[in-house]
């Protein structure tokens, strides 16, 4: 049995939910069960939001995350929050524009902190973009679906108008990775 | 052919509606059911059917038996607060035996409460909520395939029986996503209005003048008391009495060789599932029944069940309120306990191993 849990984290209006329903949506073309559970606050935009991923070979009974595998955190305040609730091997990436994390080398679990939300500024000139950037990064640390579907995924997800930009936003998270060095 | 989706519970329910062959619906948005309302409004028109969004729940409401009465299969959807003002007129919907759906997703109350956090506070009031004694169905579901199926039951039952079906729901299944394969054309049946009613229903405009009216009536439609508003009340309330049996909708789980166990319904059976499968690998004799009919309520299964077990546990997102039907019917043969929980969260499948591990020890101190 093979099942992975993932959970988004940050604020409303970081896309979140989307990025959790594009990641699911390429596992589901992989074969695999998905369900994505999501959480927010009463606010329309900024308060704690987070989207929790299931993806698994078998049925998934209980559709909501336990201990994360996967935690990415785009805000201290999700940081704070999760940072406790996952298992000594999980991957977790942050945002290090975004997020504080205290020193390092001996943290269990790994912490892995990227410039997301500047690098979708400054290499496709829009935060929205933030959480495709995420996924690619995501992605490319823990390879948890192929990148033929997760592009697929995130094609179909987007706007015509905005598809090259996200497209773009996924190898921007990708190529990130290969800088990436524990917080 | 079938085919695998990527599909969220409102969506479902949404769908199920249109596959029953709803044509109306009237709503008013609120957290967490806004997302059928959503899908109905730019569906609907694609299939002849109306969708409109209407000042208020009460007026949502008022429009769908409107509706219905036209000749129309209608629905409306909401959460506790709008649900709360749907009352008065579903014991309208149970006078004058109007058939209509009426989806509750439910959230965190009273009140406006935790409008993003999920409860099963309303079961009390979906049975209860209206004055007087009253008939009506109510349904529910743990997984966006069943949401669909429950959906397509619910107008089903609501032609047949002519009463207005309830069909109970939560924020998280409301909001969760999963991949599903849903019925096809054909799959699943669907009721025609005129066709399997008990009592062919006229609408407005067939030629006829109708009578409908609150006030208790005969078959005329004219106002009666005394005797004859008694046995007014005691036929739309025994249309489903009487078919209690039929109506009844449950899955049982290791049921014949059980000593504990737990009766859930609704988005706490996915837990349940998940711990059920680890105790019994467990080596504890445990035993499920996932309900997914609530009212009227299985007396008659909790009462031969609870005859041949030890314990009961009844998890719940409230305080206490299916609990007290099982206590009621199991009538002294097991105890039965509560597990409730309203922070908003779901029930874990480790709380409810726990909770079943630490009575298993119990008992057994007991015995030694």
């Amino acid at each position: 049995m093979s099942t992975r849990q993932i959970r988004l984290t940050g604020a409303g209006g970081q896309g979140l939910v989307l990025a959790g329903i594009i990641l699911a949506e390429a596992a589901m073309r992989e074969g695999y069960n998905v369900a994505v559970a999501q959480s927010y606050g009463p606010e329309a935009r900024l308060g704690a939001s987070r989207a929790e991923v299931i993806i698994s070979t078998e049925k998934i009974a209980y559709p909501q995350v336990d201990r994360p595998d996967l935690l990415l955190c785009l805000t201290q305040e999700a940081y704070d929050k999760y940072i406790s609730n996952v298992g000594e091997r999980a991957l977790v990436l942050v945002d290090s524009g975004q997020v504080l994390v205290p020193n390092s080398n001996h943290l269990k679990p790994k912490v892995i902190a990227l410039p997301l939300q500047r690098a979708a500024m400054e290499q496709i000139g829009s935060k929205l973009v933030t959480n495709v950037v995420a996924l690619g990064a995501l992605n490319a640390l823990a390879g948890i679906v192929s990148w033929e579907h997760l592009a697929a995924a995130v094609a179909e997800r987007t706007p015509q108008k905005y598809r090259a930009q996200n497209l773009k936003a996924l190898d921007v998270g990708r190529a990130l990775t290969g800088t990436a060095s524990p917080a | 052919m079938n085919k695998q989706e990527f599909v969220q519970g409102n969506e479902a329910c949404a769908r199920g509606a249109l596959y029953a062959g709803c044509r109306f619906f009237a709503g008013y948005p609120i957290t967490p059911s806004s997302e059928i309302m959503e899908y109905l409004a730019r569906e609907m028109p694609k299939v002849g059917g109306v969708c409109v969004q209407l000042e208020d729940e009460i007026a949502s409401i008022s429009a769908v038996i409107g509706a219905s009465w036209g000749g129309v299969k209608a629905m409306t959807a909401t959460s506790g607060p709008g649900f709360s003002l749907m009352q008065e007129n579903i014991g309208y919907a149970a006078i004058t035996e109007t058939p209509c759906v009426i989806v509750d997703c439910q959230r965190w109350g009273p009140s406006t409460g935790q409008p993003t956090k999920a409860a099963q506070g309303d079961v009390m009031q979906a049975r209860w909520g209206t004055h007087g004694d009253h008939p009506v169905i109510v349904l529910t579901a743990s997984w966006v395939r069943e949401v669909f199926e429950m959906t397509v039951l619910a107008f089903n039952l609501a032609e047949i029986y002519r009463v207005p079906v309830i069909l109970l729901l939560d924020e998280v299944l409301a909001h969760l996503r999963e991949n599903v394969t849903l019925p096809v054309a054909g799959e699943l049946e669907v009721v025609e209005r005129l066709e399997k009613t008990n009592g062919r229903m006229l609408n407005f405009g067939a030629g006829a003048h109708l009578m409908i009216t609150g006030m208790a009536h005969d078959e005329t439609g004219f106002p009666v008391q005394g005797e004859k508003a008694a046995q007014h009340l005691k036929r739309i309330v025994g249309k489903i009495e009487e078919h209690k049996e039929r109506l009844m909708r449950y899955q049982g789980f290791y049921l014949d060789d059980a000593d504990f166990l737990v009766v859930s319904y609704g988005i706490t059976s996915r837990a349940v599932e998940a711990a059920v499968e680890r105790l019994r690998a467990g080596g504890v004799p445990i035993g499920w029944l996932d309900l997914k009919i609530l009212w009227p309520f299985p007396d008659k299964l909790i009462r031969e069940i609870a005859s041949h077990v030890k314990y009961i546990l009844v998890p719940e997102l409230n305080l206490g309120q299916l609990v007290r039907e099982i206590e009621r019917a199991a009538a002294g043969q097991a105890p039965v306990a509560h597990l409730g929980r309203v922070d908003g969260s779901l029930i874990t499948p480790e709380e409810i191993c726990k909770y079943v591990q630490d009575e298993v020890a119990r008992v057994q101190r007991v015995c030694l």
